[in-house]
């Protein structure tokens, strides 16, 4: 066990670094996730979560930084952490020629798990695939074949789960016997890191990190990472809201305008002006206006926005 | 507390175990196995069996006598020889030969027949152009029994005595251009080591390419299995279709083209087992240095084309510059070759084997060396 590990963090990376060509991935990422969390990872596609997974469980080397996984140094004891971790990959990665029950097999050997034939057939049976054991992995639809692949990276009772985008292209009601699993986990004390687009699952989870261009914007529990962005936010409710919305984006103290449909959420960091704004233009449109607490929503598609215009690369 | 990751019986045999799975669902490659050697033994078995006839004979005759002229006319006979004329002397037979203006030339020395009556044994000369040992060789194989039906023929009467064994003259046979004498014998044999480097190479090739591709690496790399039960676990399926394809060329040579066997069968299956394993580091290797299946393809055939060119297979070894000898030491084919051909054509036991069998050893053990170091354990 290394020297500097605090046994309270199941993951404890500071400062990595990953470069592919001249083009910087992940750029000073610090990330420390407690034993017994479930940790969402969020952030647009390219923005470096898959880079930053792939180095914890040493599939990458930083080109610099440090850090351990469950203790261990991530850098020099890859083999012990590829033992007790549990990833899985965001691209299917199992073997399309081999049945359901040959792969779960497969992985079992490879981690010589003990009574395999028993954790198998078991893993089989929670799954609800008994029957569908002989039937080759490339021929399940993608619902199924990311609960395969959970189910095998779960067959070695790893202490630490590194999900990327575990849930898509699955359907709600699998998404959310899938977050029970989760919770479940995490009450016996497992450690899990889930990347994922949804907004449903970034508020199940006990932490959250937000990732933009390979920089960690915002890390805490999702109170935190609300407030740690300063924004206020009022909820417009009204007819024609795609015309007010085009006027509101040019009016001072709105720094964001987001439509939910039949909702318009309007947020800025200057909270007066943003009232009188808003209380402005309600007069004038009859439409309702009403304060409301800034969402996990509004802080993320901020946060994208605000990070687009500081480091994107703008056309 | 970080343990040491060695190598675990449990994690090479589930390697092993996948791969013999994943072959038995992959037609193509199983069509591979078997028709490859098919194809190319009824390519290759196609020139052994032509049978050429009529090839261009020039006679220097500094004897002229009735056993000469007998001799000559039972070649004619034979049809495999077409007399094109006389030549004065030697040295414009080794021009016609040197020229390919003619094929064989049969020289008979002066004196001959006198010799012969004296009961001293001359010898009859003929020079072959061995350069085409296919074209040539069931011709040269005729010419004893040519000789003999001429001694029966024309050693009658008073002459008879001298038809007795031993045989009243020599036929000397000189093949130039082709010391060795490499025989439509040798291509069989020397074809099992072309059709085992292509295929072993080239399946094991893209044995590792295979599963980056369909990002099955991914996976492969999380678990906790070394470079060396990941290589060694994904070769041994290979070993096993080497020697079914090793058993197809045999049985090719022995039933098909009635190759003579000599050896011990066990030793041929020890050397082709020593021959596939070197192959397979080679493939092993392309496979973790090519990034996508194309260049492992690609890899296979620059492979290739050295070991068909300077093994011995295509050329005479003896006969090759010594740069070209010098980088034909290194390819196995070249071991395999004298191995096989030693053991299938002359019966050449563990003595003669050994000084061709170590390199084969040395060479697989240094190649699989590399193949581990440049094993990539992460997606860099
Ligand atoms: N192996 C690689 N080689 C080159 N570029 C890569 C490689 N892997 C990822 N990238 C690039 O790095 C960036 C981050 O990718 P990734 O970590 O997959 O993001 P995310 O998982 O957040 O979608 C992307 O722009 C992607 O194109
Ligand atoms: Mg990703």
């Amino acid at each position: 066990m290394s020297a500097s590990a605090n046994p309270d963090f199941a993951i404890d990376v500071k400062d990595l670094n990953k470069h592919f060509g001249d083009k910087h991935v992940v750029n000073n990422v610090s990330m420390r996730v407690r034993k017994g969390e479930i940790f969402g990872f969020l952030g647009p596609n390219g923005s470096g979560k898959t880079t930053t997974i792939r180095m914890m469980c040493g599939l990458l080397k930083p080109d610099s930084g440090s850090g351990t996984c469950l203790g261990y140094d991530i850098r020099r004891d890859s083999a012990d952490i590829k033992r007790n971790v549990g990833y899985m990959t965001q691209r299917f990665s199992f073997w399309d020629d081999l049945t359901i029950r040959e792969n779960l097999d497969f992985v079992a050997r490879m981690y010589q798990v003990p009574g395999r034939r028993d954790v198998v057939q078991k893993s089989l049976e929670d799954l609800g695939l008994v029957g569908r054991a002989g039937q080759l992995a490339g021929e399940l639809s993608g619902g199924w074949k990311q609960r395969m692949a959970l189910a095998a990276c779960m067959l070695h009772n790893p202490m630490l789960l590194l999900l990327d985008e575990p849930t898509a292209g699955v359907d709600p009601k699998a998404r959310c016997d899938f977050w029970d699993e989760l919770q479940g986990l995490a009450a016996r004390g497992v450690s899990v890191l889930v990347s994922t687009h949804y907004m449903d699952e970034a508020v199940r989870c006990h932490k959250l990190a937000y990732i933009a261009y390979g920089k960690l914007l915002a890390q805490g529990s999702a109170a935190e990472v609300v407030a740690s962005q300063h924004l206020s936010s009022w909820a417009i409710i009204g007819e024609k809201l795609v015309q007010l919305q085009e006027t509101l984006r040019q009016q001072p103290g709105v720094e964001q305008t987001v439509s939910f449909g039949t909702v318009l959420h309007v947020s800025g960091t200057d909270a007066d002006l943003l009232q009188r704004t808003v209380a402005a233009t309600v007069a004038h449109q009859g439409v309702r206006a009403q304060k409301i607490d800034t969402g996990l929503e509004d802080v993320f598609i901020y946060m994208m926005s605000r990070s687009a215009d500081n480091f994107g690369d703008r056309p | 507390m970080s343990r040491r990751n060695g190598f675990s019986l449990v994690r090479w045999w589930s390697i092993v175990r996948k791969e013999f799975l994943q072959l038995r669902r992959d037609r193509v490659t199983f069509a591979m196995i078997v028709g490859i050697p098919i194809l190319q033994m009824a390519l290759f078995g196609y020139a052994i069996n032509t049978d050429p006839k009529h090839l261009d004979t020039a006679v220097i005759s500094a004897d002229n006598s009735d056993i000469t002229r007998s001799f000559i006319s039972a070649m004619k006979n034979s049809d495999y020889f077409k007399f094109v004329g006389q030549l004065p002397d030697e040295a414009a037979g080794r021009d016609a030969l040197n020229r390919g203006k003619v094929l064989f030339v049969v020289t008979i020395p002066a004196g001959f027949t006198r010799q012969l009556l004296r009961h001293e044994r001359p010898a009859l000369l003929i020079e072959a152009d061995g350069s085409d040992p296919i074209a040539g060789a069931s011709a040269l194989a005729a010419v004893n029994g040519i000789a003999q039906s001429v001694i029966q023929k024309e050693l009658t009467g008073p002459l008879a005595p001298l038809a007795g064994s031993p045989a009243a003259f020599d036929v000397e046979i000189h093949r130039l251009f082709n010391p060795e004498g490499i025989t439509q014998y040798n291509v069989v044999p020397g074809l099992m080591g072309v059709i085992l480097t292509l295929t072993m190479v080239m399946m094991t090739g893209l044995a590792m390419t295979r599963e980056r591709e369909r990002g099955t690496m991914e996976n492969l790399l999380t678990m906790p299995s070394t470079p060396i039960e990941v290589m060694t676990g994904k070769l041994i399926p290979y070993i096993g279709i080497g020697l079914i394809q090793s058993t197809i060329i045999l049985l090719a040579a022995r039933f098909v083209f009635h190759v003579p066997f000599f050896g011990n069968i066990g030793a041929v299956y020890l050397v082709a087992l020593l021959f596939v394993a070197a192959n397979l580091t080679v493939g092993i290797t392309f496979s973790s240095l090519a990034g996508n299946q194309l260049q492992a393809v690609q890899l296979t055939v620059f492979y290739f084309l050295p070991n068909i060119l300077l093994s011995g297979f295509m050329f005479p070894f003896q006969g090759m510059p010594k740069w070209a000898q010098a980088l034909g030491n290194l390819l196995p084919l070249t071991y395999f070759n004298r191995l096989i051909r030693g053991i299938m054509l002359k019966g050449n036991g563990w003595a003669d084997s050994w000084p061709s069998a170590w390199p084969l050893m040395v060479f697989t053990l240094v190649v699989m060396t590399v193949a581990v170091k440049t094993y990539r354990r992460t997606l860099d």
